[in-house]
């Protein structure tokens, strides 16, 4: 943990000073925005904005540009976002524009399982849809909010479903060979003590292959509405 | 499989009428008793979860010679002078904290009929259920030339710790411009791309410290794991060092004469600087032993890891014979679990549930070059039977690569918590 904030206290203070003066000119206002809603399909899955937007597996990001990083009131952060934003990480367009192209380059222990959005333009996109949400901002009428939907297809009954813990103790036995009972989040997310809701959904984004990863894909892939349901319930015990 | 409600009624109802038999345990001597032989991948996670799970109303010993366990995973990442040798020690001092019973000792007898395992040190001791998970040893004259008493000058380097280290100060100490030689496994063997990821860590080493050094591979497969991926990264890495010469071209045709330090392929003489000799490899000797082997390894019942040959002895990891799985750390973990609810279950009347076992398998072609191979199985009436898989893709970016290869280091560090708690 320790070495996560370092990280951001040294190397990236440096990394953000020199992009500020190198990325200044391209970095601002240049997005548009209706092409950037559709970007935002890559972090449906975890994240929401607009007028019913909740916290989910990630925090809201209504009013994001201006915020301090890991500050909303009831997201659950790493202490590394957390640590970032003691140490002064404000989400501007500059800063977003960084954490999006490569998150981990700059909150290196960030709970945030995303490795990355590459393209340039589906950046200032994506940065100008959200800054639609923003205060200040005119434009949200004009542009689809996300509310509620994950990205994902998930009847009301299956979010409802209640979970069986004791199978899903037997069935995370599977689960801890590579997320550790401990939460460790080096190199393999940890995954205890989630929301029950926000669990079943990132595993039916799995399972519905909206969110991409072979291993996890193939191990939500087998898995049934009531074995998510009462993994769910399981890690969410675990602390 | 799809899971409901009656099914577990179903199996809770089974387990209660069961419950008559496992009364008969705790008849004579108290508690049931669970010896598990070996602290590896399978034997270690079995022992920790049956105490875990059953609060003490199981009595578990395990058997095991070394103090410190050095895995194999990740031992081809030592070769190549990525981790340390004390990266791949694990102790077994949190077993007795999670309730395991450990001792220190080897298992050199099993009297199936009085239900007994004699230790070298002389003891016996009583089981009710007997897991046994002694990894591999290797058949006799399976390299012509070679015998274990040449391990010293051609090392395995296929069980971990001194024979690991002993292979890297081999190579250390080539002359520049010497030759590496390796020869590699039949299958069925364990990691079936472990010799592969280990002559892309021992390139890897021998580019940086001594790049005019040749490796050939003398191999008696056609074709092998993971083949497109590791031998574009040599291409790509290593261009021009790694000789890997397969069946097709003589490959398993191979002798080797430790004392003058040779490998003859296919008729053809070469002197070289070290010699990694990887030999057939069949179940721990125990295991035959125990009577419980058929052929060169134990078949098992897919359904909870029972041998074919006794209901009471089970059999985990590589000395098992169950069917697609491949044999790994993983895939030992995972049968691990299986058999731990079963047994368990069997024991107490706790609920078992069904099979489910998977694996993942990663290898690191060069710093931060990581791929990987999995799959999920399940239990069926004859095997453990493959549901549905991945593999990398070739040509995949740079950023995939190292995210693959940060994996690894989480899962390596997940399984060995899951093992030693
Ligand atoms: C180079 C290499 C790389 C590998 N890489 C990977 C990888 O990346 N991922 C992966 O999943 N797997 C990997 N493996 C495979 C993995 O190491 C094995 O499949 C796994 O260890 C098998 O577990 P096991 O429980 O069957 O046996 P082991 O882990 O070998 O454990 C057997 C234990 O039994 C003990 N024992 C044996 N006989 C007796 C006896 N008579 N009495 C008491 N104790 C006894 C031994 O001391 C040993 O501790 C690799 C293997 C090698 C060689
Ligand atoms: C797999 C789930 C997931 C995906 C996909 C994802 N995020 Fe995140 N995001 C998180 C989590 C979890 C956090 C909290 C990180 C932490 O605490 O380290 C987070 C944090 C953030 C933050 C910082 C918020 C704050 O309050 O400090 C921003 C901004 C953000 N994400 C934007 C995005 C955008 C834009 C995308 C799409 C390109 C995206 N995220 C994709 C899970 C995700
Ligand atoms: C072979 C290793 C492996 C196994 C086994 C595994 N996972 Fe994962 N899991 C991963 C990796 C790697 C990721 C990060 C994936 C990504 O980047 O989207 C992940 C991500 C997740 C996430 C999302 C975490 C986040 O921060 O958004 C959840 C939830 C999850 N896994 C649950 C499970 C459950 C439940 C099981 C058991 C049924 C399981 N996993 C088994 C490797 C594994």
């Amino acid at each position: 943990m320790e070495d996560g904030s370092l990280q951001f206290n040294r190397e990236t203070i440096f990394a953000l000073a020199a992009f500020f003066f190198a990325g200044m000119a391209q970095a601002s206002g240049a997005g548009d925005p209706a092409l950037g809603a559709a970007v935002f399909k890559k972090c449906q899955s975890c994240h929401q904005v607009g007028d019913r937007a909740k916290n989910r597996v990630g925090p809201q990001l209504n009013d994001i540009i201006g915020r301090t990083a890991g500050e909303l009131a009831g997201a659950k952060y790493s202490k590394s976002m957390i640590q970032a934003g003691q140490d002064g990480l404000v989400w501007t367009e500059e800063t977003l524009d960084r954490f999006l192209e490569s998150p981990k380059s700059l909150v290196a222990k960030t709970r945030m399982s995303y490795r990355g959005l590459k393209d340039p333009d589906d950046r200032a996109n994506l940065i100008a849809y959200l800054r639609a949400f923003s205060k200040g901002s005119t434009s949200a009428q004009n542009v689809p909010e996300t509310g509620q939907g994950a990205g994902i297809q998930l009847d009301p009954v299956v979010l409802a479903t209640v979970g069986d813990a004791e199978y899903g103790e037997y069935l995370s036995s599977e689960c801890l060979t590579c997320h550790q009972s401990s939460g460790s989040n080096d190199g393999i997310p940890g995954i205890t003590a989630w929301p029950t809701e926000d669990f079943v959904i990132a595993m039916h984004a799995y399972k519905q292959k909206v969110r991409e990863h072979p291993v996890m894909q193939m191990m939500a892939g087998r898995l049934s509405d009531e074995e998510i349901a009462a993994l769910a319930s399981y890690f969410n015990g675990l602390e | 499989m799809k899971l409901t409600r009656r099914v577990f009624m179903g199996s809770g109802a089974a387990a209660a009428t069961a419950l008559a038999a496992p009364m008969a345990f705790a008849g004579g001597h108290g508690k049931p008793r669970v010896v598990v032989v070996g602290g590896g991948a399978g034997g270690a996670t079995a022992a920790r979860y049956i105490a875990k799970d059953s609060k003490g109303a199981v009595d578990v010993t395990l058997i095991e010679p070394s103090r410190m366990y050095y895995t194999c995973f990740f031992s081809n990442l030592y070769l190549g002078g990525i981790k340390a040798i004390d990266d791949l020690g694990h102790s077994y001092g949190n077993m007795a904290a999670g309730g395991v019973n450990v001792v220190h000792d080897w298992a050199v007898g099993v009297d199936r009929d009085a239900k007994t395992v004699t230790l070298a040190g002389g003891a016996s001791v009583p089981y009710d259920k007997l897991i046994l998970s002694p990894g591999i040893d290797f058949v006799e004259g399976a390299v012509a030339g070679w015998d274990l008493s040449s391990q010293n000058a051609m090392p395995h380097a296929y069980k971990g710790g001194s024979q690991t280290e002993l292979l890297k100060a081999q190579i250390a100490a080539m002359p520049q411009g010497g030759t590496f030689a390796m020869v590699a496994p039949p299958n069925p063997y364990r990691c079936p791309p472990g010799p592969y990821e280990r002559v892309s860590m021992v390139a890897h080493y021998l580019k940086a410290n001594n790049p005019t050094a040749k490796i050939i591979v003398a191999d008696p497969k056609p074709k092998f794991s993971k083949q497109g991926l590791f031998q574009e990264g040599w291409g790509k890495h290593y261009n021009g060092m790694i000789d890997w010469i397969g069946d097709d071209f003589g490959g398993g045709n191979v002798s080797v004469d430790p004392g003058a330090m040779t490998v003859t392929i296919d008729g053809e003489v070469s002197k070289v600087d070290v010699c990694n000799v990887i030999p057939a490899m069949k179940a721990g000797r125990i295991a035959e032993l125990a009577g419980v082997t058929d052929g060169k390894f134990a078949p098992v019942n897919a359904i909870d890891m029972s041998t074919k040959a006794d209901a009471d002895v089970y059999i985990l990891g590589d000395a098992s014979q169950q069917g697609d799985m491949p044999k790994s750390g993983f895939s030992a973990n995972s049968q691990a679990k299986v058999c731990a609810n079963a047994v368990r279950g069997a024991l107490t009347g706790s609920r078992v549930f069904p099979a489910k076992f998977s694996n993942t398998c990663w290898s690191l072609i060069d710093t931060n070059d990581g791929v990987k191979v999995g799959a999920t199985y399940e239990a069926t009436d004859e095997k453990i039977a493959k549901v549905d898989g991945f593999i990398s893709a070739t040509g995949e970016t740079a950023d995939v690569r190292k995210a693959t290869y940060e994996e690894s280091e989480g899962w390596y560090a997940g399984i060995t918590a899951d093992m030693f708690g």
